[in-house]
């Protein structure tokens, strides 16, 4: 707790009590549980009785498809925090900025956002790209972004969570998993063309050859949007690799397992391991055209558990009862509640002390389980593998028995 | 990588490969053939065409949906009905815009160019806004799943010949409407000279269109067979929009033939690198082919006159 919130001690008290009596009621309580000067330093946008925050994702523009679940669970995750007293006593307002799948346009809304609305916080970006792009942004006005997205590591900032797992986290248990359950020795490698898919794919060949000693016998990549598969299929067809590991995006997932189907690949008899597949790209694809593929990843829909239970009605009940929330979607849900879960830690909305209270920052509500922050502001998780099936959700069938340590430097993989 | 494989099954692979250029070149042809006609009869750069082609791709999602829930005994042939309504509905949406705008720009052909691009934005925000910004799954008949066993080893893709067979329908009415028809006629010679056209009688108004909405007909029956191959999104149009373009303008704008010829150069030259390469370094190899040729015949392979 920070020195000049001491005299607060009577105050916190009252805020425990009105936390638990209904929120909306606070402000008219009288005093609000924390003054105002002693939680906020640096002139962020807090008053005694609101903080704003910002959410900064794409929903216009091709990357919409992937974010509107992010904003969903974002602004659902905000409601719960604001009917359970909000944070410090104060009730979250959010101001939404929309990134139209530009990367310029990140950063300028991310600027925006920071520097004249002074949100205390800003859950957003999903593709690296975006992320890179406001990067220097957050950087240098001092801000806090939690980043929802598995991606591809190599980066650690103050200025950013990520709430999303690292790349190592998410593709060598999955590679054991598969070495040892299906005793696979040969790997066909695809990819989109660009940074999440190439890196991902090199920490796999290297694992492949250095650690499970087996062989990669192909790797391709394809340009975004690429919607011909048959020749890269008819290839596959031709090596017969034990495992095809695909990490391909967007509307090119919709082709690539539709072809794959047509061409007679049955995915009950030939492994095929993704990471890029989440519940929302199934729902193009078409649950019968996937089904018997494997996907790796930290959270599905179809968790057995408690809090994943609340979480999923709770969802629905707010966006209607067949959107489907896949592991991104619960990434971008965790953003909010750390970000209470840390201010609440730190005493403080100032962005420093918020920062450095991050790491060891517990969330045991979390519909994926219990994870801790890390030293390196990555999240430790299990991660898990599930099996697609015809209705367009996953079955559980396999996780890491511990929380995963993230290493966005993975060293030995690089 | 031949080394470990008997002569036979290198032969069913090529076969297979082969079979897999043929369904890229129906591929290509089907969705060019649309802008063809208005690119390359009208002069009219349709920035909008990708989009023109998902609204035959929701419209086959929309069929499909109604069929489950009305008509579920009848969903095996529920693709049929899909690809009608997908032409009559972008049929219809053409008409309305060349009536709307195109028709006011016909002596400014840069700013349809505009004009179109930001249709097509416009209407990928509709269908954001209507159908929803994530992807949608267009179910199809079990028939048209999975693939057809030629012998042990090649498997042809049941969903590929039946968009080689729709292109190459389509590919025929378009020659007979174009160069045997009377309305062919017309719009053959409102394209060459639209004064002339207009003083021996010819309706021009009536005649652009009905071209611009045939066009955009055809568009949506593409996307309405696409959706066995593709993604139905409100950006997925844009996936199709640059290939589309290479392809008629390779061609050489007016020239039917010229798009045949350049759909199945690229579609072949495209399938046969990726095998032999990557997705990507096929892409590139083909573009710079593409830019190489043309840079020698800046009016395509095969080109008539060009209307100014």
């Amino acid at each position: 707790m920070s020195s000049n919130s001491g005299n607060s001690d009577g105050f916190s008290r009252r805020h425990i009590l009105s936390g638990l009596a209904a929120a909306p009621a606070l402000g008219l309580l009288g005093r609000p549980a924390w003054a105002q000067a002693s939680v906020n330093t640096t002139g962020l946008a807090v008053t005694d009785t609101e903080v704003t925050v910002g959410i900064l994702h794409s929903v216009t523009g091709t990357m919409a498809i992937s974010e509107t679940g992010s904003v969903e669970a974002e602004k659902l995750a905000i409601d719960q925090i604001n009917a359970q007293g909000g944070v410090l006593g104060r009730k979250i307002k959010f101001i939404q900025e929309d990134g139209a799948s530009d990367w310029p346009t990140f950063a300028e809304k991310a600027k925006k956002l920071l520097v004249n609305d002074k949100c205390a916080a800003v859950f957003g970006c999903w593709t690296s790209a975006s992320r890179k792009a406001v990067l220097p942004v957050f950087e240098q006005y001092n801000g806090m972004l939690y980043y929802p997205t598995f991606y591809e590591g190599l980066e650690q900032s103050k200025n950013v969570i990520y709430t999303g797992q690292e790349a190592t986290q998410q593709i060598i248990a999955g590679l054991n998993w598969v070495a040892k359950e299906k005793g696979a020795k040969t790997f066909y490698l695809l990819g989109s063309d660009y940074i999440w898919p190439r890196t991902s794919n090199k920490i796999a060949r290297k694992h492949i050859e250095n650690v499970l000693k087996t062989k990669v016998v192909g790797e391709e990549y394809f340009p975004l949007g690429h919607t011909q598969f048959n020749s890269v299929i008819n290839k596959i067809k031709l090596t017969k690799p034990d495992v095809i590991y695909a990490i391909i995006v967007g509307g090119s997932n919709v082709a690539f397992y539709k072809q794959l189907k047509a061409a007679g690949i049955d995915l009950s008899k030939q492994t095929l391991l993704t990471i890029s597949v989440t519940e929302d790209e199934i729902d193009g694809i078409g649950g019968e055209n996937i089904a018997g593929a494997y996907a790796c990843m930290k959270y599905f829909q179809s968790l057995d558990n408690p809090n994943n239970k609340a979480f999923v009605s709770a969802f629905h009940k707010m966006w209607g009862d067949k959107t489907v929330i896949g592991d991104v979607t619960q990434a971008a849900y965790l953003g909010p509640w750390l970000w209470k879960l840390t201010v609440e830690k730190a005493g403080s909305f100032d962005i420093d002390k918020v920062a450095a209270a991050s790491p060891g920052v517990e969330f045991k509500g979390a519909p994926e389980g219990y994870v801790r922050i890390h030293e390196n502001h990555h999240l430790w998780s299990k991660t898990r593998v599930g099996r697609a099936r015809t209705d367009g959700q996953y079955d559980v069938i396999y996780e890491t028995a511990d929380l995963v340590e993230p290493d966005p430097f993975p060293k030995g993989y690089q | 990588m031949f080394g470990d494989y008997t002569l036979g099954q290198l032969g069913s692979i090529f076969v297979m490969q082969g079979f897999a250029g043929l369904i890229l070149f129906s591929v290509f042809l089907l969705m060019a053939l649309g802008l063809a006609i208005i690119f390359g009869q009208m002069g009219v750069i349709n920035m909008a065409h990708g989009e023109f082609m998902i609204l035959g791709a929701y419209m086959t999602y929309l069929t499909s949906k109604l069929f489950e829930a009305w008509a579920p005994g009848l969903l095996a042939g529920y693709f049929f009905f899909a690809m009608i309504l997908a032409f009559l509905a972008s049929a219809a949406l053409g008409a309305l815009v060349e009536w709307a705008l195109i028709s006011r720009l016909y002596k400014r052909p840069l700013d349809t160019m505009l004009a179109t691009w930001g249709l097509s934005l416009m209407l990928q925000q509709v269908y954001r806004s209507v159908f929803g910004a994530r992807e949608v799954g267009v179910d199809l008949p079990p028939w048209m799943l999975g693939s057809w066993q030629a012998t042990d080893s090649i498997e042809i893709p049941i969903n590929g010949m039946f968009v080689m067979a729709l292109t190459l329908l389509i590919t025929i009415g378009v020659a007979i409407l174009m160069y045997k028809s009377r309305w062919g006629q017309q719009v053959r010679a409102v394209v060459q000279n639209r004064v002339m056209a207009g003083a021996v009688g010819i309706n021009t108004e009536r005649v652009d269109r009905a071209t611009f909405a045939l066009g955009c007909g055809i568009a949506g029956v593409a996307g309405s067979a696409f959706t066995m191959v593709g993604s139905t999104g409100p950006t997925a149009g844009q996936l199709y929009i640059v290939d589309s373009f290479l392809v008629v303008v390779f061609g050489g704008a007016q020239s039917l033939i010229g798009t045949i010829a350049s759909a199945f150069t690229i579609s072949q030259s495209r399938s046969t690198l990726e095998f032999f390469t990557s997705g990507s370094m096929a892409q590139v190899a083909t573009l710079i082919g593409v830019v190489i040729i043309l840079m020698i015949r800046p009016q395509g392979l095969f080109a008539t006159k060009v209307r100014r």
